[in-house]
């Protein structure tokens, strides 16, 4: 019983990331710190570095539309603060 | 005057403000965050700390914790709410006031005490300061940086709706007496209604001239009248 819930649970799983990065007009003091001190190593063909925040989530549902909408939500309620931040869902293979 | 003070883990002000809110004759009560209903109160006061370890973003996970409904129905019906420092960055969490604290500018936890001045002194909160009255009060955070639209940011200015504003000690509010890099240098805020205070400083630690000052003093006794 418990082997074959485990089955089925792998089969109905959909992997997705979501990436949370700073909206363009608000400052980065952590990707900045970052980017300077990159320069400092030498890395002087650095550009831009902007910090952000990664989510590695699993649904139990095999529709990937109704998946996709959950982690919509998700992303609305809780992981994002859609004041300062942009947000990118993608599905993982 | 009832008060309840509202505990979640990883608040460590909240013994602070109880005291100085019994200084004060508030009768108070602490509430638990996984408690359903909340005593009758005239003020709810989100205290500061480090709820939940400031896991994803400052105030993310208590502003979606269980009593918070309540303190959204208790605010909604025009009971006063009160946010220190993690109580202000919860409440911009749960939408009961618009913006954001970001990370400050200097990216260092900065604790010291800075000077606020009073930019509306015609609320209950308010009421006995006098109107660009300069505080001394402690600051103690590392995401203090206000950030909101430029649409809320003309509201906030047209509606009166900034409580307070870094300043130096002669009350120039400029660049060098902004401590964290908030937009004009803002400290505090209000909803439109005015029954919702969110501010970074803490005015719970300057109630004792034993320990620091009492420009604190009057933002609680303002409220028992």
């Amino acid at each position: 019983m418990g082997k074959q819930f485990q089955l089925n649970s792998k089969k109905n799983k959909l992997r997705f990331s979501v990436t949370v990065t700073l909206k363009k007009d608000v400052l980065d003091p952590q990707g900045k710190v970052v980017q300077n001190t990159l320069l400092n190593l030498g890395m002087s063909n650095l550009k831009n570095i902007r910090q952000g925040k990664f989510f590695e989530i699993e649904i139990d549902e095999t529709d990937q539309i109704i998946a996709k909408k959950k982690v919509e939500e998700m992303c609305q309620k809780l992981l994002v603060n859609l004041i300062i931040e942009d947000y990118k869902i993608n599905i993982l293979k | 005057m009832k008060s309840s003070v509202i505990v979640f883990p990883g608040s460590n002000c909240d013994r602070d403000i109880a005291v100085a809110l019994e200084k004060l004759q508030f009768k108070n009560k602490m509430v638990w965050h996984k408690e359903t209903s909340l005593p009758k109160s005239d003020l709810i006061v989100i205290p500061g700390g480090f709820s939940y370890g400031d896991y994803l973003r400052s105030g993310a996970i208590a502003g979606k914790s269980l009593i918070i409904d309540e303190v959204i129905k208790a605010a909604n019906s025009g009971c006063l709410v009160l946010g220190i420092c993690n109580g202000f960055q919860i409440l911009t969490e749960t939408g009961l006031l618009k913006g954001t604290l970001l990370r400050n500018k200097n990216l260092r936890f900065i604790n010291r005490d800075v000077n606020i001045k009073v930019i509306n002194n015609q609320t209950k909160f308010s009421s006995k300061y006098k109107s660009n009255q300069i505080l001394k009060i402690n600051i103690a955070h590392n995401e203090g940086n206000y950030f909101t639209n430029s649409k809320h940011l003309d509201q906030l200015k047209k509606d009166n709706l900034i409580a307070f504003k870094y300043c130096d000690e002669n009350g120039n509010v400029n660049e060098s007496s902004n401590p964290n890099g908030a937009l004009e240098n803002i400290a505090g805020i209000y909803n439109t209604k005015k029954n919702i205070l969110g501010m970074m400083p803490h005015p719970e630690r300057m109630v004792d001239d034993i320990i620091s000052n009492t420009d604190g003093i009057n933002l609680f006794s303002g409220l028992i009248n």
